[in-house]
């Protein structure tokens, strides 16, 4: 039996020696697999200046502002401890919302704006009837159900129905 | 314990024979469940809160996706017995597993992409989960291709399989993609150890699919195994005598 012993341990080493190979690679080049850098990241220096990037995170309730006659949008991007103003120039996509996920790819100004020439929306894993978003928004006084609603520093205003806000 | 069960799993008459008297029981099951599934999942579910009728492709998505890993792995697991333990059938059903995988993950990466764009604003995006993917369709292929360059049947065997137990080391990688890293695509609804995030009415035809993608890629397994195995064997005496018979 010894050489399909041999054979086993030689399958078991590639897999543990590619395991760790692989672990490697990816905890070395952590910065390139990140996705997006969220507002902490960014208040604290860790996104690399001057150079493009994702920045990703809720937009804060009651932030979202645009400009009359133009499709300029203004809102904060928060992770519930650092904030960060954005600016952007476009059409929003259709599940945007105030409370939910984002995503926009843009550079950093100099007064700490980050100027985005895309955004994309990231939505979350719940699923669940109109209705039952309805309910839940009437007893807990949000549009979504619980988990992902980490608590919101100050007062949480009243979260508005979900509308398109893709115009 | 006795191994005579498995030892007979390595016959190719035997497999080849088991196989088309379990085909049925895998492929009406399946055809019973996609339909139901998506009759389901496509008429009696209800939209959804935020993505309306658009989040229904999920019955397609997460089931190709979920496949996709699957027959991965099966086949990484058939490769590796076939290493081991020199069984021929082993190598068999790890080469019929490929393009069925392959098409899975590409059905999964068609669909995503078709999602992505309404939801997200993006067909595309160099996104963990998204890429790595994109690397398992790779993989397939790639094994498909060292499979196909290689004439001898025991070489192509063995230098594949070698590949297939490389790449499952991207399976774990692809699942925890969305936990490990920040991720433009949601954390997974169903496979998780909590409680699905999905309504009751939305879930049950979701779980239909995913059971009947599992079933059928267990029917369409079998008929490609038997294909293998005839064409391997093509020069057997079993074969001449079922062909003569």
């Amino acid at each position: 039996m010894t050489p399909r012993r041999r054979r086993m341990a030689l399958v078991l080493g590639i897999v543990g020696g590619v395991s760790i190979a692989g672990a490697l690679a990816l905890s070395a080049f952590r910065q390139n697999v990140t996705f997006f850098f969220d507002p902490t990241q960014v208040v604290t220096g860790e996104v690399p200046a001057g150079e493009r990037f994702r920045l990703g995170g809720m937009v804060t309730q009651g932030s979202l502002h645009r400009a009359p006659g133009s499709l300029e949008v203004r809102f904060v991007v928060t992770d519930f401890s650092h904030d960060v103003p954005v600016s952007y120039t476009g059409v929003l996509p259709d599940l945007f919302r105030e409370g939910a996920g984002v995503v926009a790819h843009g550079h950093m100004r100099p007064d700490g704006t980050f100027v985005a020439d895309e955004v994309l929306a990231k939505h979350d894993e719940k699923y669940m009837p109109p209705a039952v978003a309805r309910s839940l928004k009437r007893r807990h006084g949000q549009s979504r159900a619980d988990a992902t609603a980490a608590p919101t520093p100050g007062a949480p205003a009243p979260r508005a129905p979900p509308s398109s806000a893709g115009t | 314990m006795t191994w005579t069960w498995f030892h007979r799993l390595g016959s190719p008459p035997y497999v080849y024979a088991l196989a088309a008297r379990l085909t049925p029981w895998f492929a009406w099951p399946a055809a019973l469940l996609i339909v139901g599934g998506l009759w389901g999942g496509l008429v009696l579910a209800p939209p959804d809160y935020q993505q309306g009728d658009g989040f229904r492709i999920i019955y397609v998505h997460a089931p190709s996706a979920w496949m996709s890993l699957m027959v991965y792995t099966t086949m990484a697991v058939a490769a590796a017995v076939g290493l081991i333990w020199r069984i021929k059938v082993a190598h068999a059903v790890a080469a019929s597993c490929a393009p069925i995988g392959a098409s899975f993950t590409f059905a999964a990466l068609v669909t995503g992409a078709l999602w992505g764009e309404p939801m997200w604003g993006t067909y595309w995006e160099w996104d963990p989960r998204l890429t790595s993917e994109l690397i398992l369709l790779f993989l397939y292929l790639g094994y498909m291709g060292l499979r196909a360059g290689l004439e001898d049947t025991q070489r192509s065997d063995r230098a594949s399989a070698v590949l297939a137990v490389v790449g499952v080391v991207n399976v774990p990688i692809i699942h925890y993609s969305v936990t490990w890293w920040n991720s433009l695509h949601q954390a997974p609804s169903v496979m998780r150890l909590a409680k699905p995030t999905m309504a009751a009415s939305m879930l049950v035809p979701l779980l239909m699919m995913l059971l009947g993608f599992t079933l059928f890629f267990g029917a369409v397994l079998l008929v490609r195994l038997r294909g293998e195995v005839l064409s391997r064997e093509r020069s057997a005496s079993w074969i001449r005598e079922i062909v003569n018979a």
